[in-house]
């Protein structure tokens, strides 16, 4: 029984990596860089959510909405001020770049709110735990979790693949040259990946720090990592093996917070990064791209 | 001066990169020993060594060998640690301050350096993204580790623990028990050892091994890897062997900085190595210009002194090179915004005082 809510709260915890992940995992694949600042975003969306509750005492879900138009707005500005000029640079300089954007927006946030960690309040109390058997309960917001990230991973799924923009979506991250020649617009094709990454970050600043109530500037950096590491283990650049590597990471590091060590978890998560990549660089559904002279 | 005309272009800029470094030098020893110095000054000296050092290896990875690396900290962690368990260690057996530090350099240098060569030999076959989050990933676990590890010894010898319920664990000879690393509390009896004069020494041995490792046959070979890494195969570069050159002497000194940091200050601990640490150093790089080591140690002068004698500004100062990182890429690599800088500044030509033809070069060409 312990084994199994271990498991449960691993599937939670990897949800919500799985829908950060989703956001590296688009970006990447389109815009071919990696937005180091995707971590970052989430931890301005919590503040933004928190804020509009505890100050201006909103309902959630206006605080919400509130987290999500931010974020996706943050998250099209980022792109346009500081990857777009960049769009033929080396992937160094991106990639400095986007580290430095990280750096901005976590220390805008120290300037603004403060180090200490804030207490975000858990906006799912209202769903009841879930009493499944003996010793073997759900929690609201797992349940919560699991469900958003399900309708999430669908509707987008289904987003990619049947409607226009979708499509665009994919012919980008094929060829943006050859897409440009169809009559794509290769930048809003990727200011909409980098707005639906971002809104995505938003959905998963609520849920993460719901689960987890501490909430302070450096709070995105290391799920914000962790998520990459999905997206990686999955296969970059591709949706379903960033759901699959989300999941399967949250279930890792749950289980070896319980059964190993809890201190050593994080080493263990990058671990296991490591050996994936070094095994099967292209992660678990990531397509082997021939390089050509 | 027959002789100074007659010497190749790269040997004239190495020797205005030591005559740099010498000037200092001698400024600090005119500086200290008159007595003007005030503490906060003293106090500076060594941290600028270690972060020059830091630089220029990072340097190394970032703009000779083309790679981007995250996780300098995490050698200089490992350095630091080895170097000071070892001063600790043999503080009884070599009473010899100058015996054992030289020691305690090569034990912590060569340290990093394994490590190095055990992350380089699965990470180095990984590219650009990659290879940048992967060492990131291995920062973070030598620092965790390092975080959670317990070394003392006692009569029963060398007793080793990785957490502190194993620690806890853990038989001791009361009397003869002697605690190297606390855990979360790392070193605390570290000796110290470190001064400026050690460290412009370590400096000028980490420029020249690193400026004559660029000029030579094999710093050639790394950097045709870094313009174009087909073309340098095809031409019969061993790749991953240039690379793990580059790699394992970058670490070896970031080994060494770290040794002369520990020894800096009696208490160590590896939180201090966090990813934080590892963009600093690579904020020296960038703005000292990638690929020239001449800026990178001014950078890291500039950047490691400007926040102590502005004490007022701490707060903005990682907001500070968060921009600074921002807009050096942005004016660096994209045309307009180039032209417009070479419009407003045209005139001050900072960048070819600094010597960085190399990354200009590199931006320019877009290399990938």
């Amino acid at each position: 029984m312990n084994f199994l809510s271990y498991l449960i709260s691993g599937v939670s915890l990897g949800s919500v990596y799985a829908l950060i992940a989703l956001g590296y995992t688009m970006v990447y694949g389109i815009a071919k860089m990696l937005n180091f600042a995707h971590g970052d975003i989430i931890m301005i969306g919590g503040f933004v959510v928190f804020t509009a509750i505890s100050s201006a005492a909103t309902s959630p879900v206006i605080a919400i909405i509130c987290g999500i138009i931010v974020c996706t707005l943050l998250g099209v500005v980022i792109e346009k001020v500081a990857y777009k000029p960049l769009r033929n640079a080396s992937p160094l300089a991106v990639l400095i770049t986007a580290i430095g954007v990280s750096y901005l927006l976590q220390n805008v946030a120290l300037l603004i709110f403060g180090s200490a960690s804030k207490n975000f309040p858990n906006l799912f109390k209202n769903v009841p735990d879930w009493h499944v058997a003996e010793g073997l309960t759900v929690s609201g917001v797992t349940i919560v979790t699991i469900c958003v990230t399900v309708v999430i991973m669908v509707g987008l799924t289904l987003f990619i693949h049947y409607t226009k923009p979708g499509t665009a979506m994919q012919a980008v991250s094929e060829d943006r040259g050859a897409a440009q020649l169809m009559g794509v617009n290769v930048n809003t094709t990727i200011s909409l990946t980098f707005a639906i990454g971002s809104a995505l970050a938003a959905v998963a600043s609520v849920l993460l720090c719901s689960a987890y109530p501490l909430l302070n500037p450096y709070t995105g950096a290391m799920p914000g990592i962790k998520a990459f590491v999905a997206a990686v283990f999955g296969g970059i650049g591709s949706i379903p093996g960033a759901m699959i590597g989300g999941i399967l990471l949250g279930v890792i590091e749950n289980l070896s917070k319980a059964y190993i060590s809890s201190q050593l978890s994080d080493a263990i998560v990058f671990a296991v990064l490591i050996i994936i990549l070094s095994l099967k660089p292209t992660g678990i559904l990531g397509k082997k791209i021939r390089e050509k002279v | 001066m027959k002789n100074l005309n007659n010497m190749k272009k790269t040997t004239k800029q190495d020797m205005i990169t030591y005559a740099i470094v010498l000037v200092m030098f001698l400024f600090c020893v005119v500086y200290t020993t008159t007595g003007l110095a005030s503490n906060l000054f003293r106090g500076l000296l060594v941290p600028i060594c270690v972060n020059v050092i830091l630089a220029v290896s990072l340097n190394l990875t970032v703009g000779i060998l083309g790679e981007l690396s995250l996780g300098h900290a995490g050698f200089m962690c490992v350095g630091a640690f080895v170097g000071s368990v070892f001063s600790m260690a043999v503080q009884e057996a070599i009473p010899s301050v100058w015996i054992r530090f030289p020691l305690a350099f090569i034990v912590g240098g060569l340290a990093a350096a394994v490590i190095g060569l055990l992350v380089g030999i699965p990470v180095l076959r990984l590219r650009g993204d990659y290879l940048a989050i992967v060492t990131l990933a291995f920062g973070e676990i030598i620092k965790n580790i390092v975080n959670n590890l317990y070394l003392a010894t006692d009569i029963n010898g060398v007793h080793f623990a990785v957490g502190v319920e194993a620690y806890n664990n853990t038989v001791f000879d009361a009397a003869t028990k002697k605690v190297y690393i606390n855990g979360a509390m790392g070193i605390t009896q570290t000796p110290n050892d470190s001064n400026y004069f050690v460290g412009f020494v370590l400096i000028f041995i980490t420029l020249i091994v690193i400026l004559n490792l660029v000029r030579s046959r094999t710093g050639r070979a790394i950097m045709a890897i870094r313009d174009n890494r087909i073309a340098a195969e095809s031409v019969g570069i061993n790749i991953t062997k240039h690379k793990l050159i580059a790699f394992v002497i970058s670490a070896f000194f970031a080994g060494v900085a770290g040794v002369l940091y520990g020894h800096n200050l009696s208490s160590l601990v590896a939180t201090k190595f966090d990813y934080n640490y590892s963009i600093m150093i690579l904020v020296f790089v960038v703005l000292g210009g990638i690929g020239s080591m001449r800026g990178s140690i001014i950078a890291a002068v500039i950047l490691t002194a400007l926040p102590e004698l502005l004490r007022g500004l701490s707060d903005y100062r990682m907001l500070m090179y968060a921009i600074i990182l921002i807009v050096m890429m942005l004016v660096n690599n994209n045309e307009t915004m180039h032209m417009y800088v070479q419009k407003w500044f045209g005139g001050l030509n900072i960048k070819k005082w600094l010597g960085s033809a190399e990354s200009k070069k590199k931006a320019k060409e877009g290399v990938s």
